[in-house]
């Protein structure tokens, strides 16, 4: 069943040379606040809208990313971004700023390792140098496209997750000093048949299983091999679910499994099952991750971002919740001295 | 494996893994802030016919309705609504503060698409089904009676 | 007076404890609430129970948007008495509409002045 093909390897080391991360002030009171670059207290970051604020946030972001790398923009061969907001907008009018050739992606909260593998493939290939690749996403942008009015006097699911404020970019080069990213899994749209559009964990976990297990088997791995195995954003519940699923083909996650939505808030914030949202992983990995991989706590992580592919129509017209995960490898580089 | 015996089982997985809400409470604050509501309802109306005696107590209860409407319009727009509604549920849905509520709420939301198709448009994407359904089954029941 | 008071409380709590019931147990959105509760009281008052339920507790079975309702219900009932058929069709709005003008007016006006604020909760 499974096949060698959706796995691929990195023999030419493409590196991690940048990374910047921006949140708002939610996040920045809970679990991770030290470690991120930028914590703003105005989350609409002196924008009219909250649309214009998710773009300004990415372009700060990006821009940042790229300046922690020692670049300028002019450097940067290919930028590959993604976000949420229908028609990519947030992305693609950052990308209008900066005059880059671009590659836009959706893949829903999946979209920083989709970005990654891609840029990583680019480099590896040695088509070009330096790829620019982040993602973000705004609480209230997305709540206004996917659910109700901000006022809204309802009261919030208990399995409902809470898209973040956040955008998270990393600048991949084929030179310089960075963390290597040496394999990548495509993963597979997986669908069971989940139609609650407030449990998304529970629909992204079965792409989250299928993803991993691929992974292993293609790489010859197993979870202990690895430091810190994280998905995006399941959440508290759905990273229970996966669990369970892996535990039933085999793999214990228990030891050394965590998820960027489940840990990104803390308890006090009621945010019921954690964060979401493509910012979610991107600027969790951008910041925690990367942050522990320099100080030496991991040395190899497997970071799995996973997406729900889902828009209000489907949803509406009765479709099930398909599920995305891209898993990307990245293995510690002892010369990475100081975390920006 | 049959993938719908397997969407099945692990639909029927989740179900059982979803956290309960913790009920008893929620019904409680439901309960509480909902009656608080219509008596204050209530006190309003006394206060009118206290004021002017000869108005009938459907008038009274009129201008009640209208104040409460006006009141939580109000409460959501400085963005004190959703709080009051995030802690007592339907204690605020259901009375017809959750009304207004859910017409004022859309309206500052999409302001920002422009007045008409933004504002206006918006106004009743979530009140909308209330007048539809409401108005269809006054009118049913209106024809009905026509012949009875 | 006090007694009246305890009567809008318990009645006006419990409508709004039932439709706590229904959110918890069905995952129901709001929009649905409004629209099941408003036919309940719309046909409650087509068959002569609603009335007895306000005059024994007031404004605990007016203002929840059963309330709301009861007065289409009623302002059809009392449109065909007076005007025939086209009274089905005028008495439902007629009988809400300061209601209905209430609330797009405040929205309208409060949604010029001001904008919607991140949720905190």
């Amino acid at each position: 069943m499974q096949n060698n093909r959706s796995t691929l390897f990195f023999k030419n080391k493409p590196m991690i040379i940048g990374n910047y991360s921006t949140v708002g002030s939610k996040e920045g009171h809970g679990n991770f606040s030290k470690y991120f670059h930028c914590v703003l207290d105005d989350d609409k970051f002196g924008e009219k809208t909250f649309e214009k604020a998710e773009r300004k946030i990415l372009e700060h972001t990006l821009n940042h990313a790229v300046k922690g790398a020692n670049l300028t923009m002019d450097d940067i061969n290919v930028l590959v971004c993604g976000d949420l907001l229908n028609q990519i907008i947030s992305s693609t009018f950052a990308a209008r700023k900066f005059g880059v050739p671009y590659l836009g992606l959706y893949g829903a909260c999946s979209t920083m390792t989709e970005g990654l593998t891609l840029s990583a493939m680019l480099v590896d290939g040695k088509y070009v140098k330096n790829v620019l690749c982040g993602t973000g996403t705004h609480f209230s942008s997305a709540e206004r496209q996917y659910r109700n009015p901000l006022e809204l006097g309802n009261q919030r699911p208990q399995t409902s997750q809470w898209t973040i404020t956040g955008a998270g970019a990393s600048v991949i080069s084929s030179e310089g000093v960075g963390h290597y990213i040496v394999s990548a899994t495509i993963g597979k749209v997986v669908d069971y048949d989940v139609k609650d559009v407030n449990n998304m964990g529970a629909a992204m976990a079965p792409a989250a299983m299928d993803t991993l297990i691929t992974h292993f088997k293609n790489t010859n791995t197993k979870p202990e091999d690895y430091d810190l195995i994280l998905t995006g954003d399941l959440g508290k519940l759905g990273s229970e679910i996966l669990i369970d699923l892996m535990e039933n083909k085999g793999y214990n996650l228990r030891e050394n499994y965590c998820d960027c939505g489940h840990m990104v808030y803390s308890d006090t914030q009621k945010t019921h099952q954690g964060g979401s949202g493509a910012g979610c992983s991107a600027s969790v990995f951008n910041s925690y991750v990367l942050a522990k991989l320099t100080d030496g706590s991991y040395k190899r992580v497997l970071f799995c971002a996973t997406g729900a592919l889902l828009s209000t129509l489907s949803s509406q017209q009765g479709d099930s919740i398909p599920g995305i995960c891209h898993a990307v490898e990245i293995i510690r580089n002892e010369k990475v001295k100081k975390w920006r | 494996m049959d993938n719908k015996e397997r969407n099945l089982r692990y639909n029927k997985y989740v179900e059982s893994k979803v956290p309960k809400t913790k009920e008893f409470p929620t019904l409680i604050y439901a309960f509480v802030v909902g009656g608080v509501i219509c008596m204050l309802g209530q006190g309003i109306t006394d206060l009118f016919l206290y004021i002017w005696p000869t108005m009938s107590l459907d008038e009274a209860n009129a201008w009640m309705l209208i104040i409460l409407i006006v009141l939580a319009s109000f409460l959501t727009a400085i963005g004190v609504f959703d709080m009051i509604g995030a802690f007592a549920g339907a204690g605020t849905i259901v009375p017809i503060t959750g009304f207004s509520n859910s017409i004022t709420s859309p309206a500052m939301e999409f302001k920002k698409e422009g007045i008409i198709f933004g504002l206006c448009v918006k106004m009743f994407s979530v009140a909308g089904p209330v007048i539809v359904n409401g108005v269809a089954i006054s009118v049913i029941i209106g024809i009905i009676y026509l012949f009875i | 007076m006090a007694l009246m008071y305890l009567k809008v409380f318990l009645v006006g709590g419990f409508i709004c404890m039932l439709g706590q019931i229904l959110i918890i147990k069905t995952n129901i959105t709001s929009a649905r609430i409004l629209v099941l509760f408003v036919c309940i009281g719309a046909v409650l008052e087509a068959f002569d129970i609603y009335d007895p339920i306000v005059a024994f507790a007031g404004a605990g079975a007016v203002v929840p948007i059963v309330g709301f309702g009861r007065s289409l219900a009623k302002g059809a009932i009392e449109g065909v008495k007076q005007k025939g058929v086209i009274g089905a069709l005028t008495g439902g709005l007629t009988a809400t509409s300061g209601g209905i003008a209430a609330a797009v007016i405040s929205a309208y006006l409060f949604a010029l002045i001001f904008s919607s604020k991140t949720k905190k909760y």
